[in-house]
Parts: C-alpha cells; structure tokens; sequence
C-alpha cells in the first residue's frame, strides 16, 4: 500500500510545480512569520491607543489606518492572525485525534460500527455554526474552549474518512498476516491500518483547518467566539462594522486576510491531495 | 422497497435520539447553576433551592434525562427563560424570515451552480472552466457575514435599489418582507453555489465519459440534446445528494446572515440565546434544526429512491 504513495521527496516536487500551490505556500508561510514574529514586526502596540488618531485612513505611519480607539489596524491585523492560525491548527488537529478514534473503532470493531456510525451521523446533523456557539455557550469563550468546540463540530468528517478506509484496509492480506503472526490489536490498528491512511487524513486536516479559521471568525463576528478583548479577525470586522461607511478600512484588512488564509489552504489541500492520491484528483 | 424504507426510518429514530441525547449533554455541561442563572445575581440562595426544586434540578441525572426525552417525545419543547413563551411559539413566530432566506438561496445558488457547472464540464480545460472552478474556491474561502457586509455597504447603500437591514416594519406586507430578504439571499446563494458547481461539475464529467453518451454522439445528436437531454439526466442523480446537503450549510449561513442583515428569524433568537444564557430556547432550536436535517436527509435519499431506477433495495 505504502509502495503507491510518492516519498517525501517527490511528494514535495509534485507540489511545488504548481505555481498555485507554491503561491498560496508562500502566502501561508507569510502569515505564520507574522504570528510568530508577532512582537517584533508589528510597526505599534495592538492596545496602544492614539485618542487623536481616531479612524484614521492608511498612511506612511498607519498603513493599514486605525480603529475607533485609534489603534493601529495593521498590528491588531498580526496579533489576530496568531489566534486564528492557533485556533485553524489546533482544531486540525484535535479534530483529526478525535476523529481518528472514533473512526478507527468503528471500522475496525464491527459491533461498534453501527453505533458510532449513528452518532457520527446524530452528529453531523447539527449545523456547524449553530452546533460551535451552542458548545461555546456551554463551556465558555476562551481560545481553548472554541477549539475543542470545533473539534467536536468537525471530528465527525474525519471519522467518516478513517471509517471507510479502516474498512477497506481492514480486509487486506496485510493485516490478516499480522493477525497471523500473532500482532497485538492496538499494534495493527496504528502501525497496519492508520499508517496507510495517513494521506487522506491529512488532506482533509487541511481543509479543516480552513474551515475552523472561517468558522472562529463567524462565531467572534456574532460576538459568541472568544472574548472580545482577544483581537480576532472577526471582533475586528465586527468592531469595524459600525464604520464600515467612514473606515471601511477597519474591515477590508481582516476580511482579506480570513479569504487569502482560507483560499490558499484550501488550494494546498487540493494540491495535497492530487499529489497524494492521484486516484482521488478527478473528485470534487 | 417498504423494507427499506421502514428500516430508514428506524434509522432516523435512532440518530433523533441521538441527537436529543446530545443536546442533553450540551446543556448540562454549562457550568455553574441554571437556577441562579435564571434568578439573576438579586436571587436570595433561599430562592435559588426553591427554583431548583421546582426544575427538577435535584433529581438524579438519570432521572431528569428520561423527563427530559418523554417531555420533547410529547412535542413540548419547554419555555424561554428570557421570553417567558414556549419555545414552539418563539420558533413559529421566528420561522418566517429563516425559511424564505433558505428557501431563496438555495434557488440562487441552484441556478447560478447548475449551468455553470455543466458548461463547465462540457468546456473542460478552456479558460471558463478554469474561471469557474477559480471563482467557487473563492467563493468557499470568503466568509459570508463579511461579503454580506460589502454588499450591505456597497450595493444597498452605494444603489439604494435594496433595503440595508431589517424585515420592515411591524405593519409590513409579505411582500415588502420577502424584498427585504433578496440582498441576504443572493450573499447566501453566490457563497453557497461553490459546492454545489464543484459537485455539478465532477458529476457531468463523470457522465460525459460513459458509453452511452458516444453512442448518442455517434447516432447523429445534436450536441445540446446530448448534453442536456442525456448526460444531465444521469448527472442530476448525485446532484440532488449535495443539494440536500447544502440546505444544512445554508442554516448554518443563515445564522450568520440573520445577523448582518438584523432579521428577525432563528438565526438570531440562537445568537440572542446564547448571549442571555437562554439554555431551553438554544436547546430547542438545535433539537428543531437537527430534526429537520435529518428528515431532509431521509426525503433525499426516497427522492433518490423514485428517479434513478438502478438504486434497488
């Protein structure tokens, strides 16, 4: 099964053809340093406030202008990038945790396939924004809270993908010889099974990661999400909202940033996964 | 047949009580006590007791599960802590707005997904294609509140052709209302019809490949009757999976619409619950909006049933 799948090496060629793929990588990869970085880039403080320098439109010294307590929007712009890039990784990947086990049990474990089959479906049920703000009203708006709340939103998806694969794989030769030779259940499960389903896992952790920033903007937009104090993308299009007529600066920046994140995950994760699985690249 | 469907349904009974189960759980996670919640910070420790024995609060888990499960099984859903109405009533009253904005995009993402789509496909490779294909992933990637705000900002007050916010005035005809939900629901269509062009596409081309669709050709057909007459027929099939699909995204767009464009409907009384800590109406609302995913699923799937002869139980 491994045989099939490109090396590392070649894997990584294959994307980087792509001169969209190598774009929205570059893009990313710029992000990231800004969060990282965060401290050391920014041109001002994300709480300094300049009372006189009220919505004030990008210049030389606000480059991307100043919010309604005149703090640099450019700054907050970094600072919340570092949340939204938390919360899209950390959801990936305690979504992808979850879903893992949820769907490796499932599948592999045929009297308790058609239980968690139904929970995953109970799950999917629940709309995702409604579902997140109703878990983030029960456990509270902090950072961690909303993670673990898109976690539970998104896991389901995963364990859908690791359920029908832990099938497939389930009956191959490979794992009836591990059987065989005497393997330990857990042993096949993670070393046999999971191991050969690592690639469409990560393909859907990627565009997972994609939707959580958008969801996580939403939820902060409807004023659900994380506290307010935290600058997020969308407390800043909310803040901005109330001025979108005379500042409309205060909201195009987090909007553009939240779509060019989004797209260019969702633009790898395609380029993932043909690279991956050409098999699956004629799929939608 | 009715084998199958009969087993769909018990089905479909599970996962509803999988669903109420988990909406149990949700609320009952909450931190601290409803009943002070409720009571407000005035509330004397006296009182607090007595509203939790009223609730039911002091009775086992168990217990207050099974009332829980016998309540919603009798269609009563309980009543707003903040509105002091039975959630049914609030939801009825709410109802309006959210339907017709669902019921609107769904036809704008339709039309605008479906011929895209199948052009698209008919075209593969040519710069159309490639656009298309280009403008859903965008379409994917923006989020809606903020494409609502810009059309808000730009199209409704930049043209004054459509109302900025609101559902008119109390007195407003259906008509006036309905005007007031175009905006909102070309936002969620345009944001919506990513998917469904995506789907389209990969669906025709997968039809457009097959033997039957070279024999037609090759019979001498006009090149319109073959791509729409026989390969949208078959292609249709899946489509009409991720439509219903959609509907569950477009719910879940709505809540956020509602909010942008300030209407009334259950998207808001959700986002308004939640910042009152309205726990019986947030529940409520998820046990409704899960209830109907879940019966739009099942209709998808006899819809299914009645139009592809080849799906046989």
């Amino acid at each position: 099964m491994s045989g099939s799948a490109p090396s590392e090496a070649s894997l990584f060629k294959i994307l980087i053809q792509r001169r969209s793929v190598l774009i929205c990588l570059g893009i990313l990869a710029v992000f990231i340093f800004a969060a990282v970085m965060a401290e050391i880039i920014s041109p001002h403080s994300p709480k300094e406030m300049s009372v006189r320098n009220r919505l004030a439109s990008p210049d030389g010294n606000w480059l991307l202008g100043t919010d309604e307590f005149g703090r640099d929007v450019l700054t907050r712009l970094i600072y919340a990038g570092r949340v939204s890039l938390i919360v899209g990784v950390g959801v990936a990947t305690l979504s992808s945790l979850m879903g893992i086990i949820l769907g490796l049990l499932a599948g592999f474990f045929r009297k308790l396939d058609g239980p968690m089959s139904r929970f995953i479906d109970a799950m999917m049920a629940f709309p995702d924004i409604l579902l997140a703000i109703s878990l983030v009203a029960a456990l509270g708006g902090s950072i961690f809270n909303v993670v673990l709340a898109l976690s539970i939103v998104y896991a389901p998806r995963i364990a859908r993908t690791v359920r029908a694969s832990t099938l497939v794989i389930r009956e191959l030769a490979f794992v009836e010889a591990a059987h065989a030779l005497g393997t330990s259940t857990w042993r096949i499960l993670v070393f046999h099974i999971l191991r050969n389903m690592v690639s469409p896992i990560i393909v859907q952790a990627t565009f997972i990661f994609a939707y959580a920033m958008l969801a996580e903007a939403g939820l902060s937009f409807l004023g659900v999400g994380i506290n307010p104090d935290t600058p997020t993308w969308g407390t800043m299009i909310n803040a901005g909202r109330q001025y979108i007529g005379i500042a409309d600066w205060m909201i195009l920046a987090p909007g553009i940033a939240i779509t060019l994140c989004a797209l260019s995950l969702q633009i790898v994760g395609d380029g993932l996964r043909d690279a991956l699985d050409p098999r699956l690249s004629k799929e939608v | 047949m009715p084998l199958y469907i009969a087993r769909r349904l018990l089905g479909m009974l599970v996962v509803m009580l999988i669903v109420l189960t988990v909406v149990f759980v949700i609320v009952r996670i909450a931190p601290g006590d409803p009943a002070a919640l409720i009571l407000g910070p005035d509330a004397t420790p006296q009182d607090a007791i007595e509203l939790r024995e009223k609730m039911g609060l002091n009775r086992p888990i168990i217990v207050q599960y099974f009332s829980f499960m016998t309540q919603i099984a009798s269609g009563d859903l309980g009543r707003s802590l903040f509105f002091d109405t039975p959630i049914t009533t609030i939801l009825y009253q709410r109802a309006e707005p959210t339907i017709f904005l669902t019921l609107f995009s769904l036809i704008i993402a339709v039309s605008i997904a479906i011929p895209i789509g199948i052009y698209a496909a008919y075209r593969r490779g040519s710069l159309f294609d490639q656009s298309a294909l280009s403008l859903a992933m965008l379409a994917a990637a923006i989020p809606s509140f903020w494409t609502g705000l810009l059309f808000q900002q730009y199209v409704a007050a930049g043209t004054g052709w459509f109302p900025v916010s609101g559902y008119g005035g109390p007195d407003a005809n259906f008509f006036e209302r309905m005007w007031h939900l175009i905006l909102p629901s070309i936002v969620l269509g345009i944001v919506n019809s990513a998917l469904i062009l995506r789907f389209t596409r990969a669906s025709m081309l997968d039809v457009l490949a097959d033997d039957y669709i070279r024999t037609a050709r090759s019979k001498g057909m006009s090149e319109r009757r073959v791509v729409l007459r026989h390969a949208l027929k078959n292609a249709l099939i899946p489509i009409v999976t991720i439509v219903g699909l959609t509907l569950a995204l477009l719910i879940s767009g709505a809540v956020v619409t509602e909010r942008v464009f300030n209407l009334p409907g259950i998207g808001s009384l959700v986002v308004g619950a939640v910042l009152r800590r309205d726990y019986p109406t947030i529940q409520g609302t998820l046990i409704i909006v899960a209830g109907l995913y879940v019966m739009v699923n099942f209709l998808v799937d006899m819809i299914y049933l009645a139009i592809d002869p080849r799906v046989k139980y």
